[in-house]
């Protein structure tokens, strides 16, 4: 399974792989939006964790259209179905290519971009904390979806409209977390959910894409 | 290649493309060494019938005696990606498979010298031999293919053609849908169009068409 992982960051890696297409995406957000909304410090510190949570759900809704398409276009797809590893494991490599290629760049890039938006001193631990906890559940959600369209013409559509409402809890949670954090209270229930809708959809969703995917196939 | 001789026998098999039934009532036996030749004209369902045994698709009614783990496909589409090199590429599906090396694969299918080369960088035919190294580095014994000469030129359908006996004679198995002469002339033939389906009743249904 890790061949796959591999060939799934060099393929992201390469020339045309999509690999920082949700990054551009979320440094152009931040850095409009203080231009956008005008220099007061305190109107910006106090949409900053809001804007970063946004932004890195939209970055990362923006390259879950690729995820199978391409494979299910050449013909790969029908090869990995065929192979020894089940399809779930496929699955969860490609979810988890997906979050070393997008979510994890944009934890890393997220306290930079939070200076961008004057986002309280307090609150930078927090938002690295909870993108950490709460990305990974953005890209297995987005795995789901993607398996669920694949081989619709145009899809990203209907992707989208069926992703977003499943990623409003995570964004709901990882938000409130870099909110109390920033303000200076406790975090732990919105970081504690924000875990186990993670845990949860890793641990389930596999299940319900691989399904998806064997129906799509035929 | 697995140490027990494979065998496959289908069994009165149906199979449906879309929840239309295409096919019904395929039955054939295959031993090992021994290929058999898909014949018919477009659209009688021999695609269908190969990601039926493939495992892709279940079947309507019938028995297929391998399983899917013994079955390696190729399809239309190479599988091919165009920023990977032929090594990368046959690397990958070798160490899927639990497989070791691919430089024999490379230069069975005459690839040695594109080894270097993106998949972009490659004209269709060396694309297509590409994907029929890959069935070498499988190691799985029954080949399932579909029409694995487009695209070849002469000498690269009869230096396929010698794979796939080379294959046999290890005691492999083959199927392959194909319109022109592989130059293979111990591999049975059978004819497609007369298993054709019948009834034409089965996609009534609503979950049918889905699952």
């Amino acid at each position: 399974m890790t061949a796959l992982l591999i060939r799934d960051l060099r393929l992201a890696m390469r020339a045309g792989g999509g690999f920082g297409l949700g990054l551009a995406f979320y440094l152009i957000l931040a850095v409009l939006v203080p231009l956008g909304v005008g220099p007061e410090g305190d109107t910006l510190a106090l949409i900053a964790p809001g804007i970063l949570w946004v932004g890195a759900l939209l970055s990362c809704l923006l390259s879950l259209d690729r995820l199978f398409a391409l494979d299910y276009e050449d013909g790969s797809l029908d090869l990995l179905a065929t192979a020894p590893i089940p399809l779930e494991g496929v699955v969860t490599m490609k979810a988890l290519a997906h979050w070393i290629t997008t979510g994890l760049p944009l934890t890393l890039v997220a306290p930079v971009l939070g200076v961008l938006l004057n986002l309280p001193a307090a609150g930078f631990g927090w938002l690295v904390a909870s993108l950490l906890l709460g990305t990974p559940a953005l890209s297995v959600i987005g795995t789901f979806g993607a398996a669920l369209t694949l081989g619709l013409r145009r899809g990203g559509l209907l992707l989208s409209l069926l992703v977003l409402p499943l990623y409003v809890p995570t964004l709901v949670f990882g938000a409130q977390a870099v909110v109390r954090g920033a303000a200076g209270l406790g975090t732990a229930t919105p970081l504690l959910l924000l875990a186990g809708i993670t845990a949860g959809a890793a641990a389930l969703l596999p299940f319900a894409s691989a399904a998806a995917i064997r129906i799509n196939l035929r | 290649m697995t140490d027990a001789p494979a065998a496959l026998t289908v069994d009165s098999l149906a199979c449906a493309r879309g929840g239309i039934p295409l096919l019904e009532g395929v039955s054939f036996a295959l031993n090992a060494g021994e290929a058999l030749v898909l014949r018919g004209p477009n659209g009688c369902g021999k695609t269908t019938l190969l990601r039926t045994l493939a495992g892709l698709q279940p079947p309507l009614a019938g028995r297929i005696s391998a399983p899917p783990e013994s079955i390696a496909y190729a399809a239309h589409a190479d599988g091919l990606k165009p920023t990977l090199t032929a090594t990368e590429t046959l690397q990958f599906w070798a160490r899927l498979h639990g497989q070791g090396g691919v430089t024999p694969a490379l230069e069975r299918m005459n690839l040695a010298v594109l080894a270097q080369r993106q998949g972009q960088h490659l004209s269709a035919g060396q694309k297509r031999r590409l994907g029929l190294a890959r069935l070498l580095v499988t190691g799985r014994p029954i080949w399932v293919l579909d029409e694995p000469t487009v695209s070849l030129d002469s000498a690269s359908v009869a230096l396929f053609a010698g794979v796939v006996r080379e294959h046999l004679a290890r005691g492999g198995l083959a199927v392959i849908a194909t319109h022109v002469d592989l130059g293979l002339p111990e591999a049975r033939s059978l004819e497609i169009a007369r298993f054709r389906a019948t009834t034409r009743a089965a996609a009534d249904d609503f979950l049918e068409a889905f699952l």
